[in-house]
């Protein structure tokens, strides 16, 4: 395969590139925040179980 | 009728649990697909006869535009399910729906845009197909607003079901607008009842990420739905064993 | 009813009521959603000759013309039953050939349209060149054979 021509995209590689560049931004986008709303809620549900055990003893 | 088998279902804990254990197969399974299907549009699929490597962009674009409707569609009968039965989890899942949903309907206008302005000759146009995938982007951002507008979930849970329903109706109108108007957008070269209009070589590839981008959608939707569970059960015993 | 079969039937009502009444503005506003004439609406005079209208439609095989010199260009648009002829100066979009779609801004100056944008429109299918080559056969007769495109 000749790459210098693969990365040309037939004079449409600015097109192209920024395209799937932008959907992959967008996906990591997504990973990051999904994991990083649930491991939030999972620490601050730890921290209310901790609070109620203090009180508890 | 009796309803006990779904409101089992819908109990947060085991929810919980089912969710944490699918998460990670929908995960590599959408990593695999995504990267096969990438491979297979940027590079083993021929260019087309008329946008030569340009039609390329088809790949990220259409399945994006799937998904923006697909999520709505399930945020809007996550809610509806919410409303009729009472179901926190349903209301629950709905608002993981919301921010997957904007950022998928974000992708399908930029992609669309920046496929537009070499073929077309625009960056934008006010078509009815442009303009009501434009309102779909202001309905999941009006409905995020809305819910975070509220301190009390159960009113913004009702509250924000209320405008996915009414919104949903948009579904539709983005689909067949391009048949029903005269529009700059071409209509539809797969979803419709005939052959695709699309030549099998170039159709496999985007079958794959349409499936590549259903699973990172249930990937994420289980870790955003985890997270709202958690948020909404306070001082549940089995939130100690969860956490 | 149960108050669970209230709610199933509120939820069905919103949907339905949100849908009829959008069903209605959408056929009152059928006209400015439609984002072009037809060559055969401006003949019928339904476009309207003081501002600004899109038309849209095929470009006549043979009648594309570039003006010696210049960036200025005409064209004829065709729907195989009525067409416009249109001039256009500026730059033309990749997928502007003679048998395709397109869509010009602009106004009427007596017969002929005088185009500000040109935009090209790009049908459903999608195929490699080999394929397209061994369909031409038939898309060429299929062209000929329509009424009004000669």
């Amino acid at each position: 395969m000749d790459l210098q021509k693969f990365f040309e995209m037939g004079g449409y590689a600015g097109y192209v590139w920024t395209s799937y560049g932008l959907t992959a931004l967008i996906l990591l986008w997504n990973w990051w925040a999904a994991r990083r709303s649930e491991a939030e809620a999972q620490t601050a549900a730890r921290r209310r179980n901790e609070l109620a055990l203090e009180r508890l003893s | 009728m009796s309803w006990t088998w779904f409101h089992k279902l819908a109990s947060p804990p085991h929810a919980y649990r089912i969710l944490g254990s699918m998460a990670p197969w929908f995960g590599w399974a959408s990593l695999a697909l995504i990267l096969l299907a990438t491979w297979w549009g940027l590079v083993k699929a021929p260019a087309d006869y008329q946008q030569g490597d340009g039609f390329r962009i088809l790949y990220v674009h259409a399945p994006s535009a799937w998904m923006s409707m697909f999520t709505y569609v399930v945020m809007a009968v996550a809610a509806g399910v919410g409303l009729v039965w009472r179901i926190k989890l349903a209301h629950a899942a709905a608002a993981a729906c919301a921010p997957i949903g904007a950022s998928f309907t974000f992708l399908a206008l930029a992609t669309g845009s920046i496929w537009g302005k070499p073929m077309w000759g625009t960056w934008w146009v006010w078509d009815a197909r442009l303009t009501s995938e434009l309102l779909l982007l202001f309905l999941y951002l009006g409905y995020m607003a809305l819910r975070a507008s509220f301190d009390d979930p159960q009113r913004a849970d009702r509250a924000s079901a209320v405008l996915a329903l009414v919104g949903v109706i948009n579904v539709p109108i983005i689909h067949y607008s391009v048949n029903w108007w005269s529009t700059l957008h071409q209509p539809a070269s797969v979803t419709k009842f005939d052959k695709p209009s699309i030549d099998l070589a170039m159709l496999i590839p985007l079958f794959l990420m349409i499936a590549g981008f259903q699973l990172y959608f249930g990937w994420a939707v289980s870790r955003r739905l985890r997270g709202e569970i958690l948020r909404r059960e306070r001082n549940a015993n089995w939130l100690k064993e969860a956490t | 009813m149960t108050p669970r079969q209230k709610r199933m039937v509120t939820v069905v009502a919103i949907v339905a009521g949100v849908g009829i009444a959008t069903a209605f503005a959408l056929k009152a506003f059928n006209q400015n959603l439609l984002y072009y004439y037809s060559p055969t609406q401006v003949h019928a005079g339904e476009a309207p000759a003081s501002r600004s209208i899109r038309v849209g439609g095929l470009v006549e095989n043979g009648s594309l013309a570039r003006k010696p010199g210049s960036m200025e260009v005409t064209f004829i648009l065709t729907d195989y039953a009525q067409k416009v002829p249109v001039s256009y100066t500026g730059v033309l979009p990749d997928l502007f050939r003679e048998g395709q779609g397109v869509i010009a801004r602009g106004r009427m100056d007596g017969n002929r349209f005088v185009a500000e944008e040109v935009l090209a429109k790009h049908d459903e299918n999608y195929m490699p060149p080999e394929v397209a080559d061994s369909l031409k056969p038939h898309l060429d007769a299929a062209n000929s054979a329509a009424p009004g495109s000669t």
